[in-house]
């Protein structure tokens, strides 16, 4: 964990804090929240009063207790996708920038074609045709990213595929898994992990942005995004019901980055960092 | 008495935490004349040559002293009305010049941006073409349309050289400007600087880390050592009879391609701006101290002589150097062969457009005998080790072991056979895993090739680490964490500890300082005395070649050009190539003397 953590820029840990909050509020939020998540308490799209200190929504529900309940989907369908995807990625990207084979252009070209299709226009077609569950569209949000996590993996494999240790490696006769697994891998984390905040920040969109066109959670299902499509055509009657969940994931896709920059820093420079220190 | 071009007193630079880089740095230069900056890295060398130009890195200052050229003072002022004298008084030529020109500047902007930063304009093209003329480069309107990437590396040099003459500085400042150059394109690169600093009567001030080079060109010779000038003197005095010990540690660890020596290395490493020790900085290492005086004072630069001075408080007491300082003979046995390479052919590129790298090349290398193969960039001798290893695919040809064919590549060679053969690359930044600790590294190939139970094999990496004389401490050290030359002997243990019979030394010193390269060549020789090792030593470095092999071969462009005795064949080449290459090799000069270019060329 030192490793990842060790040393942490002012910036790094107020974000840090911030992903801890918001990662907090989703995962406890619906222990906390003070109204079921589709009870109607009062008049549709008021402003804030003592019982609801966001006020309600376009049919009179607490915010505060729907915004508490909707973090879940987000986070966890993102996260789920993300993990994945990086599962999928890694294991073409290694395979592609190590093989040396055919197999490298036939991966990368079959990457290429699944990336010139529009994401939501894949993920739509695919909710389309699967029907739409939590599931399609995890794994649909993986497939998109899957090849853009392979191109970089592969990148950084290539690179340090030709390095002196990698070589000698090779002419010790250590067999592919273990030359990819003990030289490769620690190697590239760091380029790969600069990433991770990216990839994730655009898992949230992806599955916001099926969620808000109504082709993946359901209604009465609470959801920062689906509550921000719900109740769009109230913004002016009641701003919070869009800016506070708005401000969730816009803070928490923030934070993921400054975490992942800064994870990223200190597995690229770490060594180099201890050397100065000391 | 001639004014001085370049006066320095006092100057210190620090990093902005008021670490020292550079201090109590003293310099005089006239017209015409050259001095030589010898450093190790770390040493605060190349932060001087920039201070010159009133100039310092980011996070770094000139805290106090001055910088005069030719009056002008570039250490006051504001930024300004320096960089107005940069390029036009004083100019700078980096060490690397394919990363200091603009690869998408063509030669003639290169150059007339120069002119252009200095409001010379008029007749600019004609001024370009004098400097490319200048330094014998054709001034033609197709040679200045041309990219830095459409020239060869000492083209590239010229052009920077160029470009710092152009507006008729008086003082160039030359920041290793040939390392990175194969040694024929450097003799030709100091002859140019030779020429101009008498046709043009500019001062030069020559940086570099190689003690050779800088006693063939320099009329004196300053050295420093932890950001100090430790020595200054005239070249001849200062090579024959060093007063610092650090300077005849230096000396003693240059290898003399003509008059083969056992070089001696120094104790220790050498210290980085951060651990200077307090009093005289070399102490630590030097077998001749007085304590506890050294230990708490900063020796004062001492006059000795009317232009030789040093900083040391027991200079009286410097020995001379053993010039004739006899080589370890070495033996081979004489039996089988325990490499043969016959006829090999290897190379790149697709089957339509092969291009081969090393042709036809047969030798062998007998049990614990050390071949030395030597050549420039690109004449294939960097292909043909990875063919012995395994790690590159063979055209034509075999690589016996002990007269048994191995397989082109190494995942298709018996275990034996890897572990006989290991190999030690050039870069030890390269070929270690920054992830691994060295004491992992080391013992891997003990568990893979001998299959050593991981409780042996740690055991087994620690007998390694004092074999190669590093301290048991290291083992739980990452690689980052090591200095290059301790890099390089985890590099040399790992080989070792598959138990090797041959261990194939690709350029394994040409990264390292010379101080370190001696340690490294010493530690290799007592190696092979010990173990009785064989050796394949790749180098460029023809006096690396003289303290170490027994016989050499020469490649050019893949093919071999000349194999024998190191002695028969540094002292009476047969082969024009060789011959140009023993030509222009540097050596350690008591008086400034080029190789003539009729030789070398």
């Amino acid at each position: 964990m030192r490793r990842f953590f060790g040393n942490l820029t002012p910036s790094a840990w107020i974000g840090f804090v911030i992903l801890v909050a918001i990662v907090a509020v989703a995962v406890f939020g619906p222990l906390l929240a003070p109204h079921p998540l589709d009870e109607p308490i009062g008049v549709p799209l008021t402003r804030p009063t003592e019982g609801a200190p966001f006020g309600t929504d376009f049919l009179g529900r607490d915010v505060l207790s729907r915004t508490l309940w909707g973090g879940r989907s987000v986070l966890g369908l993102a996260g789920i996708a993300t993990v994945l995807a990086y599962a999928g990625g890694m294991a073409v990207g290694l395979a592609a920038g190590y093989s040396r084979s055919l197999l490298d252009p036939l991966l990368m070209r079959v990457s290429d074609v699944m990336l010139s299709f529009p994401a939501l226009l894949f993920l739509l077609v695919l909710v389309t045709g699967a029907g739409s569950s939590k599931t399609v569209l995890v794994i649909g949000v993986a497939l998109v990213q899957m090849p853009l996590v392979a191109r970089i993996v592969r990148a950084a494999t290539l690179e340090q595929s030709v390095r002196g240790f990698v070589e000698a490696a090779v002419a010790r006769g250590e067999r592919a898994t273990a030359v990819v697994r003990r030289e490769i891998v620690p190697n590239i984390l760091g380029s790969v992990t600069a990433d991770i905040g990216l990839r994730f920040t655009y898992s949230i969109i992806l599955v916001a942005s099926v969620n808000f066109l109504g082709l993946g959670l359901q209604p009465p299902d609470a959801d920062w995004a689906l509550i921000i499509s719900e109740n769009r055509a109230g913004l002016t009657l009641n701003p919070y019901v869009i800016l506070v969940p708005a401000a969730l994931i816009a803070m928490f896709t923030i934070s993921v980055n400054v975490v992942g920059d800064a994870v990223a820093r200190n597995l690229g420079i770490s060594t180099a960092r201890r050397r100065l220190v000391r | 008495m001639t004014k001085p071009v370049l006066l320095v007193r006092a100057l210190r630079v620090e990093l902005d935490s008021g670490l020292p880089i550079v201090e109590d740095l003293d310099l005089d230069l006239r017209g015409g004349e050259v001095v030589g900056i010898v450093g190790e890295s770390g040493s605060g060398k190349t932060t001087m040559a920039l201070a010159l130009l009133g100039f310092t890195r980011r996070g770094v200052a000139i805290r106090s002293g001055t910088v005069e050229v030719e009056g002008s003072a570039l250490t006051e002022g504001g930024e300004r009305s320096v960089r107005s004298l940069r390029g036009r008084l004083v100019s700078y030529v980096a060490q690397d010049p394919g990363a200091a020109l603009n690869p998408s500047l063509r030669v003639g902007d290169l150059v007339g941006d120069m002119l252009r930063a200095h409001d010379a304009g008029g007749k600019a093209e004609g001024k370009v073409m004098a400097a490319l003329r200048g330094v014998n480069l054709p001034a033609e309107q197709e040679f200045l349309r041309r990219f830095p990437h459409q020239l060869s590396g000492g083209q590239q040099q010229r052009v920077a050289i160029a470009t710092a003459l152009v507006c008729g500085a008086k003082l160039v400042v030359l920041d290793e400007p040939t390392t990175g150059l194969d040694v024929v394109t450097q003799a030709r690169i100091l002859n140019e600087i030779q020429r101009l600093r008498s046709e043009q009567n500019v001062a030069i001030v020559y940086v570099s880390h190689d003690l050779a080079v800088v006693s063939s060109i320099a009329d004196r010779v300053a050295v420093m050592y932890a950001g100090r000038i430790v020595e200054e003197g005239p070249t001849a005095e200062l090579v024959a009879r060093p007063r610092h010990p650090y300077t005849r540690g230096l000396l003693s660890s240059v290898p003399d391609p003509v008059r083969p020596r056992r070089i001696q290395s120094i104790p220790g490493v050498s210290v980085g701006v951060g651990d200077r020790p307090p009093g005289c900085a070399f102490a630590p290492r030097c077998l001749q101290r007085t304590e506890p005086r050294a230990l708490m004072e900063a020796p004062p630069f001492e006059q000795i002589d009317t232009h030789h001075r040093v900083r040391c408080f027991e200079w009286h007491r410097t020995p001379s150097l053993e010039w004739e300082a006899p080589l370890i003979t070495k033996s081979s046995a004489p039996g089988v062969d325990l490499l043969e390479v016959d006829s090999l052919t290897a190379g790149y590129g697709s089957r339509l457009a092969p291009l081969e790298a090393v042709r036809n090349v047969s030798f062998s290398v007998a049990p614990g005998e050390c071949l030395a193969i030597v050549g420039e960039s690109g004449s294939g001798k960097s292909t043909l080790a990875r063919c012995i290893v395994g790690l590159h695919p063979q055209r034509a040809g075999r690589v016996l072991l002990e007269g048994a064919v191995l397989a082109p590549g190494a995942a298709r060679r018996t275990r034996e056979a890897r572990r006989r053969i290991q190999i030690v690359f050039q870069n030890p930044n390269e070929s270690l895993n920054p992830r691994h600790r060295v004491g992992n590294a080391i013992a891997r190939p003990a568990s893979i090739l001998r299959k050593l139970s991981a409780q042996d094999a740690d055991e087994e990496a620690a007998r390694l680490l004092g074999m190669v004389r590093l301290s048991l401490g290291l083992r739980d050290r990452f690689p980052g964490e090591l200095s290059g030359g301790e890099r390089q002997r985890v590099a040399i243990a790992r080989a070792l500890s598959a138990k090797p019979d041959l261990i194939i030394c690709d350029e394994i010193t040409s990264a390292l300082d010379v101080s370190v390269q001696a340690a490294v060549l010493e530690l290799l020789s007592e190696l092979r005395a010990e173990l009785g090792l064989a050796l394949v030593f790749i180098t460029h470095d023809l006096g690396v070649v003289a303290s170490i092999a027994d016989r050499m071969l020469v490649l050019e462009s893949g093919a071999i050009r000349e194999q024998g005795g190191v002695a028969a064949v540094l002292s009476d080449p047969q082969d024009d190539y060789t011959r140009r290459l023993v030509a222009a090799a540097p050596r350690l000069m008591t008086s400034p003397a080029l190789p003539h270019l009729s030789e070398v060329e």
